[in-house]
């Protein structure tokens, strides 16, 4: 309604004063609460100039944890992408009984502490846990190792690509599969002809907000991990470790390359969104 | 000739089953005899669990949904009530309401519910200007609402916790005036904005971005002031989503870990919250211990999905 | 009351919406804005409402200068297409709400508004209603419910922007009848906007014909149709068969058909003839019958002209025996304009 008159006002519109207002609030609330904490990261980290901050990035402990963490994401979110289009499959292309459960339950991850995410692998997995002296017998390792990390990340970002292809998926309805049915096309074949070409933005778009969460995730991986530098060491693990040593410019050094992860997601995430309107979440993660 | 798959089932044979019960014209009428010539028509059992569909792949995806779900998430979430429930009621209530717990959960409850009501209010508020309004930088502060999700929290938690420190940048305002952030409750509410933000203004956005404007129009035409219309029409239309978005903020926070533990001081009855309760209590092997205060926040998770699940169910009866 | 429309204009960035519209209505008048999609009729209601303002042109009511005035402050009853039902409230309190929303003096007792709400739920047969959501009602409801909220802040003037157009076929008749009722039982000056030329001419006073923001004829029913005064309004308003030709001396000519036309100069010309128009006549031209199919009380023919022209026509029933083969026709009456 840009054009009504500056002599009237459409119903619809709100008095100048009042926007700007508005605006104003919602400036200074996103700049205490989001924006001061990432220029401060930066500001942190380059306390003590630019080089000291990429020296502290290059130790073999935060190369290491980077190694681990891209290893962990490399695993758990194409794992993620498999299960999500399954489940996709599986939700928005038939009908069942107790459709909305399911549904529920996919989500439930979500809704659980991460602490408790972590907690319930050393109860199965741990020294004292379900399998801990069959384990200890066989000399496998899951929790202080590898192996824990992961089934801890892949927990907490269990939902995230399910989440988006679900309503999108639903959205498509089934007619297009269906008529490559009818012609005769195999179930695998109308999958990848019909309905992958459909879906695949809403999945690059779940795979990007599940990539951040896998490299970024605290609680859960530091319930398991056990914090063996150079080891077990995740990126968010290590920033925790140099931040309690007081090492603040390594700590903040390795926060900065979270950041610029950050960053670079934000930036992928808006260009899809504007590239390809119908990919919006449909409710927060 | 190739047979067109219709599914996995075999498809049920298209016969009317009650045909007996047909009106006939006077000259046409049946005899019971003649009915019974009729061959016996196989009444199909109406499947129990799934309606029929032509598109295949049911049970594979299926299978490997269910498969992975029961052996990641719900098999794992029973160990802790299983853990927790190798002690007798009593030991479980005693440890699950001890002193130091209840302080916990007051923390973790309360410190969520406040960042989650003054997420609430500004949450709305955000949604409202980057739907209404045209400013600049817009795309920028669109794209930055979603921070909170794609920054690891351990990073927002270092972050908070130097600006908000007696020292920090903002800190540093806050002490003069008798304000100590970091360190303290207020620190845990601060982490916990951060969290909830997006929550809000995404729940809320695509709600306020389809409400008609035809709506507001029928208010201002039937008299309503600017402030009428937006007390009594747009925030009771935005009243469902709002509190679907709180309720995620409030859950979430309730969790949360990575960015309180920095910011928190984390002194016991004062300053810790519930989840790091559960990692001491484990960094001490005391797993049954862990296990029950785990128990008591996932039924609490349990509460707040249920509780989303109503909202959205109640909202649906208005559309 | 009285409204008045000079010279309004309205562009909406480099299309015209609306180009020097003048309209008068009578108080107590049932006009029907009728035009093509696009043409500028919504724009021109929607200016009367105070939910657009124009660029240049005043809206007066009752002589008094509302041009810039807003939406709350007319006194306007306003129809959406999509009704525009508060969703969060129930029947009642949607229709109550223009009441509810007066402030000091002027806000009615809550007895006064309950009994105000119970006479509206009356009016549109709606009784017993009241406690429902709109989301319990079926369309032609929820349309009663939105006249009855726009008549209970006693309007003075009712605005209705499509309003039968979300409606299936018998619901769109019936409530046709049932405004024309309310108009004339609450004697409110009415305006509603259509592209149903049959809803127009069924239910207006007058209809006021618009096309790409202009004003092209404002007329009763009967003369629109039976006397058009632009070659629009004769195509867009009833069935035409279409002729274009010349007029020399008087005369129209194109192929076969001939028509005075002694209003108008020599040159390129278009001549309309309604189906009903045509008759059998042996001084005629020469058709041959397509098809003639009885529907209800009339024949629909299709002819074709001996230099190829299809042509509808439309006869009584009894006559439908004598449509076969070639027969001689005349045109009865036409509609000529200069192209």
């Amino acid at each position: 309604m840009g054009a009504a008159s500056s002599k009237a006002r459409g119903a619809t519109d709100d008095p100048a004063w009042a926007k700007i207002l508005l605006i104003g609030a919602v400036f200074v609330f996103l700049a205490l609460v989001l924006i001061l904490p990432l220029v401060a990261v930066f500001a942190e980290a380059l306390r003590k100039g630019l080089d000291a901050a990429i020296l502290a990035a290059r130790q073999p402990d935060a190369l290491a944890a980077v190694k681990l963490t891209l290893l962990t994401a490399a695993i758990a979110v194409p794992f993620n992408a498999v299960f999500g289009l399954c489940a996709a499959w599986a939700i928005a292309k038939h009908d069942f009984r107790g459709k909305a459960l399911l549904i529920t339950l996919i989500d439930l991850p979500f809704s659980v502490s991460p602490v408790v995410a972590g907690l319930i692998y050393v109860l199965i997995f741990g020294l004292q846990g379900w399998f801990g002296e069959w384990l200890l017998d066989n000399d496998i390792r899951i929790i202080f190792a590898v192996p824990g990390i992961v089934l801890a990340t892949v927990f907490v970002t269990f939902p995230f690509v399910a989440r988006e292809l679900i309503p999108l998926m639903q959205e498509q309805g089934t007619s297009e599969e269906e008529a490559a049915i009818s012609m005769g096309a195999s179930g695998l074949y109308t999958f990848w002809r019909v309905t992958a070409p459909n879906v695949r933005w809403g999945l690059l778009y779940g795979v990007l907000l599940c990539n951040a969460r896998a490299m970024g995730e605290f609680g859960a991986v530091s319930v398991v991990s056990g914090h063996i530098r150079g080891l077990t060491n995740t990126m968010p693990l290590h920033v925790e470790i140099l931040y309690n040593e007081y090492d603040f410019v390594g700590a903040f050094a390795v926060a900065a390359l979270l950041c610029l992860l950050a960053v670079v997601t934000l930036v992928l995430k808006t260009a899809l969104e504007i590239a390809q309107p119908d990919v919006r979440g449909r409710r927060g993660h | 000739m190739s047979v067109i798959p219709l599914g996995d089932r075999d498809v049920a044979p298209l016969a009317p089953r009650c045909w007996r019960f047909w009106t006939l014209d006077d000259d046409q009428t049946m005899t019971a005899d003649t009915a019974d010539q009729r061959p016996p028509v196989q009444t199909v059992r109406k499947p129990f669990f799934r309606k029929r569909s032509a598109i295949p792949g049911f049970g594979l995806t299926m299978g490997v949904t269910l498969t992975i779900l029961s052996l990641l998430v719900l098999i794992p979430l029973s160990a802790v009530v299983l853990k927790a429930a190798q002690q007798s009621p009593a030991e479980f209530w005693a440890v699950a309401t001890s002193e130091r717990a209840m302080a916990a959960y007051r923390l973790s409850f309360g410190a969520a519910f406040v960042a989650a009501a003054i997420n609430g209010v500004f949450g709305v508020l955000t949604a409202w200007v980057l739907v209404r309004y045209e400013f600049p930088l817009k795309t920028l502060v669109n794209a930055l609402v979603d921070l909170p999700f794609a920054l690891p929290t351990a990073v927002a938690g270092i972050a908070l916790a130097t600006l908000y420190a007696p020292t920090g940048w903002v800190g540093q305002f806050l002490t003069p005036l008798g304000i100590k952030a970091a360190y303290n409750p207020v620190g845990v509410v601060i982490a916990l904005i951060f969290i909830g933000l997006p929550f809000v203004v995404r729940t809320v956005e695509p709600v306020l971005r389809d409400a008609a404007a035809d709506v507001e129009e029928a208010a201002a035409s039937l008299g309503a002031s600017r402030i009428q219309t937006i007390a009594r029409i747009i925030l009771p239309a935005l009243g469902p989503a709002w509190l679907t978005g709180f309720a995620m903020a409030f859950a979430r926070g309730v969790g949360e870990y990575g960015s309180v533990i920095f910011i928190a001081g984390n002194m016991p009855y004062r300053s810790e919250i519930a989840p790091l309760l559960i990692i001491i209590q484990l960094e001490q092997f005391e797993y049954t211990r862990a296990a029950t205060i785990a128990v008591v926040m996932l039924a609490v998770s349990f509460l707040m999905l249920l509780i989303i699940n109503a909202i959205q169910a109640w909202a649906r009866r208005f559309d | 009351m009285t409204i008045a429309i000079r010279s309004v204009e309205k562009q909406f960035g480099r299309y015209p919406a609306l180009n020097k519209v003048d309209l008068e209505i009578a108080d107590g008048e049932l006009l029907a804005l009728l035009g093509p999609s696009g043409s500028g009729k919504t724009t021109l209601l929607r200016t009367i409402a105070g939910l657009e303002f124009p660029d240049a042109g005043q809206v007066l009511f009752d002589g008094q200068d509302v041009t810039y005035a807003s939406a709350a402050a007319r006194r306007v009853g306003f129809v959406f297409q999509q009704y525009a039902l508060f969703k969060h409230m129930t029947v009642a309190k949607n229709i109550a709400f223009g009441l509810d929303v007066r402030k000091g003096k002027d806000k009615p007792s809550k007895a006064e508004i309950a009994r105000r709400v119970e006479e509206l739920l009356k009016l549109v047969e709606l009784e017993g209603l009241g406690g429902r959501y709109p989301s319990q009602l079926s369309g032609g409801q929820r349309q009663r419910v939105a006249l009855s909220r726009a008549l209970a802040v006693q309007p003075s003037v009712l605005l209705l922007d499509e309003p039968f157009g979300a409606l299936d076929a018998t619901v769109r008749k019936s409530l046709r009848r049932e405004l024309r009722r309310v108009h004339d039982a609450t004697g409110v000056t009415t305006i509603f906007v259509t592209h149903d030329q049959e809803e127009a001419l069924e239910l207006a006073d007058r209809v006021a014909i618009l096309n790409n923001g202009r004003i092209e004829q404002i007329g009763t029913p009967d003369q629109v149709h039976d006397a058009p005064e632009t070659a629009f309004v004769c195509g867009f308003v009833g069935e035409a068969n279409r002729f274009d030709g010349q007029v020399s001396g008087g005369r129209f000519n194109a192929g076969a058909l001939t028509v005075p036309a002694s209003a108008l100069k020599d040159g390129a010309a278009t001549a309309y003839v309604r189906p009903h128009d045509f008759a059998l006549d042996e001084a005629g031209f020469e058709v041959l019958i397509e098809r003639a199919q009885v529907q209800g009380a009339l024949t629909a023919v299709t002819a074709l002209t001996s230099d190829g022209r299809r042509l509808e026509i439309s006869a009584s029933r009894a006559d439908a025996d004598r449509f076969t083969g070639a027969v001689k026709i005349v045109a009865r009456k036409a509609h000529v304009y200069a192209a």
